[in-house]
């Protein structure tokens, strides 16, 4: 499952083949008392789906937060291809190809479908302002291609026929699933999804299956996936991180990570 | 309906105890002393009141629960161009058979449009509540003043400065207040409106201070004067140049044809700016922050530029305002400006234009036709207030989403 595929490297990562994409060093999160993230370190290469998973309260949103620049971590490094991005604020860490959906659906919900698509491409287009005030070419251009790429992933969605509707009147599926083409259209190297199957039906948590795979293989994105969800992490992750009380308890393949008494403890108890 | 006779005399004690203070118990002076005259006749009349209207009022319910009050539609996104044009038009042409009062009055509401339409950017658009947009007003207006006062300046060149000023005034504001959100926001900007006035009230040798400075001239029409006689030895004025008798209308048909012009230009800026990037941006991160900040949008440098292009507005409405009123001083730039300019802006339906056009004209075209009851003036304004936040909370005219049609 691991074994590197010499392709599938060469296109996704740059530089050197065997660096991965992301890397965690000894990362550490202290609120006052509390070490919420304890230590924790792992990397994601360019082509693959890495979950973490534990039980609630585990931190591994946090360290979505740290890694994401939300939280500045209390200690360790955060390597996007070998360059440092700890502390970076949070847009800045985007602008370098790293993003993220939220545990609780985060669209800009008065704005239309086709709206939040844009506002996503805030960082590509003419965001001038002399360009726009006078309609110039370059500026109408640019918003025609902004408008197109929107097109695309509407239609990647299966959400087209929403596109002028409010963002917050869409199904709780289709609002994820919009929230995922948002941070698409950013054309990142890193998806981060928290908890995306959250509040899915089982044939929507299927679709997201095939969805992610989907985004892997044709747009070359590697995923860092939050899930409680045995089924979908098991299903389509390369290899799992499992955390309990903000450590990390062991990282593996599916295989492996299910068979690990110390997993199987943190998430029944002592038998 | 003991219950409800219940109800009618607690209603009834409770106004009691409210009106009681305020027109119970009246202060008369009697020569050198100061005496408490009770009348208490108003407040059994007032407390009566509530205990009949209460006591009526399930019957009322019942007898008018089923009319429904009338529904504004939601205010049309492009609109017809023709209407636009026609419209555009009728405002250009009326002045000129309008009488001088109606001119002048139009000419203030013109200014008030500008206002709404700038603190719309930043309060409608962008969401950030901005209690002192009037001290970007008083910029505006003593740019102009300062620099004719100290250095000659006309208002044509002084217009793109005192627009400039105030943006800076704004950029240079906003750098450290941004990070903070909502009530914490407002409570600064609203010191930001007081300091400038108290230092406009104080730096007397350089603004005269509570004097202000007056003097200022009006306009000029490219170069040309508009006036009875020229200031200069050997000018020309409109009027001589035009063989015209001298009459004060066509100076306040002016001044009312400059105001369109101004506010014309912010409507159609601002009807722009919302439909760029930028204007996407500021209503992105008007609903979500950090959503924003995950796609990688500064939200610094965004919120800046809506408080820096609001600002801006509100400096060239200031310098327009002084050219009109022809003298300036921090009496008009007090705190209850900013609370009308922000009435405008959460009636007309916050981030409509349209809405924002139409309560600047209400809003000031009604106290003036009710000139009467200017006594009742801030009790009828809050009454409205109360009534509109009841009826229709989104405003006159919410804003509607922008439609497009995607290329298949």
């Amino acid at each position: 499952m691991n074994a590197a595929d010499p392709a599938g490297i060469a296109a996704g990562a740059p530089g050197s083949a065997a660096r991965p994409l992301l890397q965690i060093h000894g990362l550490s999160m202290r609120f006052g008392g509390l070490l919420a993230v304890n230590d924790v370190a792992f990397d994601v290469r360019a082509d693959e789906v890495f979950a973490i998973i534990g039980p609630n309260g585990a931190g591994k949103t946090t360290v979505f937060n740290c890694v994401g620049g939300f939280y500045r971590p209390s200690s360790g490094r955060v390597l996007l291809d070998g360059q440092s991005i700890t502390g970076l604020p949070s847009h800045k860490v985007a602008r370098h190809g790293l993003v993220r959906t939220f545990q609780n659906v985060r669209l800009f919900k008065q704005l239309t479908v086709l709206e939040n698509l844009l506002v996503a491409q805030h960082t590509q287009v003419e965001s001038r302002l002399l360009p726009g005030l006078l309609k110039l070419k370059s500026y109408q251009d640019s918003e025609t291609q902004a408008r197109r790429r929107a097109a695309q992933w509407l239609d990647f969605m299966g959400l087209r026929q929403f596109a002028n509707r409010e963002a917050g009147n869409l199904a709780y599926g289709h609002q994820r699933r919009l929230e995922i083409a948002r941070c698409m259209i950013t054309q990142p190297r890193l998806l981060m999804l928290d908890e995306p199957a959250a509040g899915l039906n089982p044939q929507e948590k299927h679709d997201l299956q095939r969805m992610i795979d989907r985004l892997r293989r044709e747009f070359g994105v590697a995923v860092l996936l939050i899930e409680h969800d045995m089924n979908l992490v098991m299903g389509i992750s390369d290899r799992i991180l499992v955390m309990e009380h903000g450590k990390p308890i062991t990282t593996g393949a599916p295989a492996e990570v299910r068979s690990d008494p110390r997993v199987v403890k943190a998430y029944l108890g002592e038998a | 309906m003991a219950n409800n006779i219940g109800s009618a005399l607690l209603a009834a004690l409770i106004t009691a105890i409210v009106v009681a203070p305020v027109f119970g118990l009246q202060l008369v002076r009697q020569g050198a002393r100061t005496l408490m005259a009770p009348h208490w006749d108003l407040v059994a009349l007032a407390s009566a009141t509530v205990f009949v209207f209460h006591l009526v009022r399930p019957w009322l319910a019942r007898a008018f629960g089923s009319i429904r009050l009338p529904t504004l539609p939601a205010a049309p996104t492009g609109g017809d161009r023709r209407v636009i044009f026609l419209l555009i038009a009728l405002a250009v042409v009326w002045p000129f058979f309008g009488g001088r009062s109606q001119v002048d009055i139009a000419t203030l509401v013109l200014i008030y449009v500008m206002l709404g339409l700038g603190l719309n950017i930043v309060v409608g658009f962008a969401g950030l509540l901005d209690l002192g947009f009037v001290g970007f007003y008083a910029v505006g207006a003593y740019t102009y003043a300062l620099l004719y006062h100290w250095a000659g300046w006309g208002f044509w060149e002084a217009l793109p400065l005192a627009g400039a000023t105030s943006a800076l005034f704004g950029f240079v504001l906003g750098f450290p207040v941004l990070r903070l959100r909502g009530d914490y926001l407002a409570i600064v900007t609203l010191g930001f409106g007081e300091i400038i006035r108290l230092l406009l009230t104080n730096l007397t040798w350089l603004t005269g201070g509570p004097d202000g400075i007056s003097g200022i001239p009006k306009p000029s029409v490219f170069g040309i004067e508009m006036a009875r006689r020229p200031s200069t030895e050997g000018g020309t004025t409109l009027h001589q140049l035009l063989g015209l008798p001298f009459d004060n209308q066509h100076m306040v048909v002016y001044l009312y044809l400059m105001a369109l012009m101004l506010a014309l230009f912010t409507l159609f800026v601002s009807n722009r700016l919302v439909r760029m990037p930028i204007g996407r941006a500021w209503e992105a991160l008007r609903e979500d922050e950090i959503a924003c900040r995950s796609l990688g949008l500064n939200p610094t440098r965004i919120k800046l530029s809506a408080f820096t292009l609001g600002a801006m507005f509100a400096g060239f409405g200031g310098a327009f305002f002084a050219a009109r009123q022809g003298l300036v001083n921090p009496e008009s730039f007090t705190f209850i400006e900013s609370a009308l300019i922000l009435a405008i802006v959460v009636l007309g339906g916050m981030g409509s234009q349209l809405g924002v056009i139409l309560a600047a004209i209400l809003l000031t075209v009604l106290p003036e036709l009710a000139r009467e009851f200017a006594e009742y003036r801030m009790l009828m304004f809050g009454l409205v207030m109360v009534l509109m936040m009841m009826w229709r909370p989104q405003g006159l005219l919410p804003m509607k989403r922008p439609h497009v049609e995607l290329a298949p």
